[in-house]
């Protein structure tokens, strides 16, 4: 197993009380397989990735469990060892490109100082890679690309920079948070495909989180849905889209209105919206807006049972 | 019957161009070509959904339609009416029947102030009730778009998103208008929340018989609550036509490349779909291209395409494409 995380609990110290935003949750990954995590704003899929990352350095923050990759221990590993494995082994691809580089640089010179921290190799060699990379990201002209500045590159151009740099080191696993969600759909589309070309070419193993059950439909091999901090639901993707067993995943499912065929006079809304971190209900916390009514729902916090294809529910586990 | 065939909006070869930088910059005085020649009918009671990729012009064309924006070129008709150059004081009787929506609402509702405050804020400009029938109005429409009445008294951000959403809907229909323009009302709202407001709209505009314009990049939210369709593609209207038409049988060739990249819910994992992945980005706006707009990206693109426009014209009853070589065949 290249990752492995168990019971991974994080909370923050705010002044309203402690906020649980992740709340025990544990998966794995094997190399070369593509996870999808979906969920919506407040679910927790960014913060459970960001601890992955050692990204959490907020003094406010509590971070418990295990993080296990390659056989390493990643909580409370020392940061010049973290960063030592960040950017090299394990990469990050953020939601929006425009924060994630640095305006005052050339896309070239960023992308090699990046190769240069990580590599012992000389200037001009960098950017001979810096050429190579942007030209595998589908830069018509990378050359040119090289030495023009951020503002100066389309969104969809910007987010193929940060994946090149990205894979500048050959990263062995990439974290990519919902890298296409700022983008138009037929820009989105080449996004994709480049990430299935890495995983095909360079056998990484890719964690993409994203709010879009079309997008995890296309590319994951297995996916993982959150709600409220914990995984509700977790699968391969033809287990999770043929035959949802959380309520809320079918409900999800349910309220995409169809690209083809009939047009439903009404969507199967959900009603009400996701909980506040800080109120969470008694019992599961997609009690109040689940369609299905269960007493022992009320009380208990359901668990994901082992096996492949696993929910959270009391209802589908009865 | 006369009454009834009248567009309740309609454009005629409207353009909207914005001059950036002066003669001072190192480019000089340059124009964006935002809109360009758009002509566009709304009928009433249907629900017009305009749909392409960001900086395609179809929120500028929105901020044109409710006069947010002046009009450079052409015209803007409501009810037959010309508004185009209309002042802003001739203007505030059709404000009250022409409204938009906005697409962020915790931007587009001040802060500072009570939302029962801002839902009666166009009651207070636009009529003469009193603040007793103000308050009942309010209290009134808070019902119809599914809030509770002591939400009145709370502060935008005491809401969750879904629920900012409904206060803007309710300012937007406190006049009982009869057109609203809405500029990406659920793309940024949670997906488990879209739907509830999706359903909204649709019962609002029953209830109210309202006709809509309806924007947003989420291609099967525009299906979903679409009579017709209009593509537009840097700042032109490429095809146009009734919505489920258009998705099953997109004829322009940035119609079709656009539906295929949306990324649908697979559940058999055989039927893989064909898809176009379009060469380069949309051309700056500041230097659209020669001929067709869509010539450089377009994949079936000859000679002529890259010398001759081609017009917006109706190729079957219903369907317009501007394309020389539309395909009106099923293209899946």
């Amino acid at each position: 197993m290249m990752l492995s995380v168990r019971d991974l609990r994080v909370s923050f110290r705010t002044q309203e009380g402690l906020v649980r935003a992740i709340d025990g949750v544990s998966f794995d990954l094997r190399e070369g397989e593509i996870l999808g995590v979906v969920g919506e704003s407040g679910s927790g899929k960014t913060v459970s990735l960001l601890a992955v990352m050692g990204l959490i350095t907020d003094p406010n923050a509590i971070i418990e469990g295990s993080i296990r990759y390659r056989e390493r221990e990643l909580v409370g590993l020392p940061a010049r060892e973290l960063r030592r494995l960040r950017g090299n082994e394990i990469a990050m691809i953020f939601q929006d490109p425009m924060t994630a580089l640095t305006p005052v640089y050339t896309i070239g010179g960023q992308i090699a100082e990046q190769i240069r921290a990580h590599k012992r190799v000389s200037k001009s060699q960098a950017l001979e890679r810096v050429e190579e990379l942007l030209a595998e990201v589908n830069f018509p002209n990378p050359r040119e690309a090289m030495s023009r500045y951020p503002h100066q590159l389309s969104g969809g151009m910007r987010q193929r920079a940060v994946i090149a740099m990205a894979l500048s080191c050959n990263p062995a696993l990439l974290v990519a948070d919902e890298p296409t969600t700022a983008l138009d759909v037929t820009v989105q589309a080449g996004i994709l495909d480049l990430v299935r070309k890495l995983r095909a070419t360079h056998n990484s193993a890719v964690v993409f989180i994203t709010h879009d059950m079309g997008v995890v439909s296309e590319l994951a091999d297995r996916v993982m849905v959150m709600y409220a901090g914990r995984v509700v639901e977790r699968g391969s993707r033809t287990e999770l889209f043929s035959d949802p067993q959380h309520p809320y995943t079918r409900a999800l499912l349910g309220s995409i209105p169809p690209l083809t065929g009939e047009k439903p006079r009404r969507l199967p809304a959900i009603p009400g919206s996701p909980p506040s971190l800080l109120r969470l209900p008694d019992g599961c916390a997609f009690g109040p807006r689940c369609p299905v009514n269960y007493e022992p729902c009320r009380t208990g916090k359901p668990v994901l049972g082992d096996g492949t294809h696993a929910a959270a529910c009391f209802r589908v586990q009865a | 019957m006369i009454e009834q065939d009248q567009p309740i909006l309609e454009t005629r070869e409207l353009s909207k161009r914005f001059s950036i930088g002066t003669r001072f910059s190192s480019q000089g005085k340059r124009t964006v070509h935002a809109v360009d020649n758009v002509s566009l009918t709304v009928r009433r009671g249907e629900t017009v959904g305009l749909v392409g990729e960001s900086g395609c012009g179809k929120s500028t064309l929105a901020r044109c339609l409710v006069r947010l924006y002046d009009i450079t070129d052409g015209q803007l008709l409501f009810e037959g009416d010309d508004i185009t150059g209309k002042s802003l004081t001739e203007l505030r009787p059709f404000r009250r029947r022409l409204q938009m929506v906005f697409q962020d609402p915790s931007a587009s509702l001040n802060p500072r102030r009570r939302v029962g405050d801002l839902v009666a804020e166009p009651l207070r400009i636009h009529t003469k009730l009193s603040s007793r029938e103000i308050a009942k109005r309010v209290a009134e429409l808070f019902d119809l778009v599914g809030l509770l009445p002591d939400h009145v008294m709370r502060y935008p951000h005491e809401f969750s998103g879904g629920q900012r959403q409904r206060v803007g809907i309710a300012r937007a229909i406190a006049l009982n208008p009869d057109l609203v323009v809405l500029d990406e009302p659920v793309s940024a709202l949670d997906v488990s929340v879209q739907a509830q407001i999706v359903n909204l709209l649709a019962d609002l505009q029953e209830k109210l018989k309202l006709t809509y314009i309806f924007i947003a990049h989420d291609l099967s939210v525009v299906r979903q609550v679409s009579t017709r369709i209009a593509v537009m593609y840097l700042g032109s209207i490429v095809e146009e036509g009734p919505a489920e038409e258009v998705f099953a049988t997109p004829a322009h060739p940035y119609s079709q490349a656009l539906i295929s990249a949306v990324p649908i819910v697979e559940t058999t994992s055989g039927s893989v779909r064909k898809r176009i992945i379009l060469a380069g980005d949309v051309p700056s706006p500041l230097k659209p291209p020669s001929g067709c707009r869509f010539h450089p990206r377009c994949p079936i693109a000859v000679e002529r395409c890259r010398v001759e426009r081609p017009e917006l014209t109706e190729h079957r009853s219903g369907r317009k494409v501007a394309c020389h070589f539309p395909t009106l065949q099923p293209a899946s």
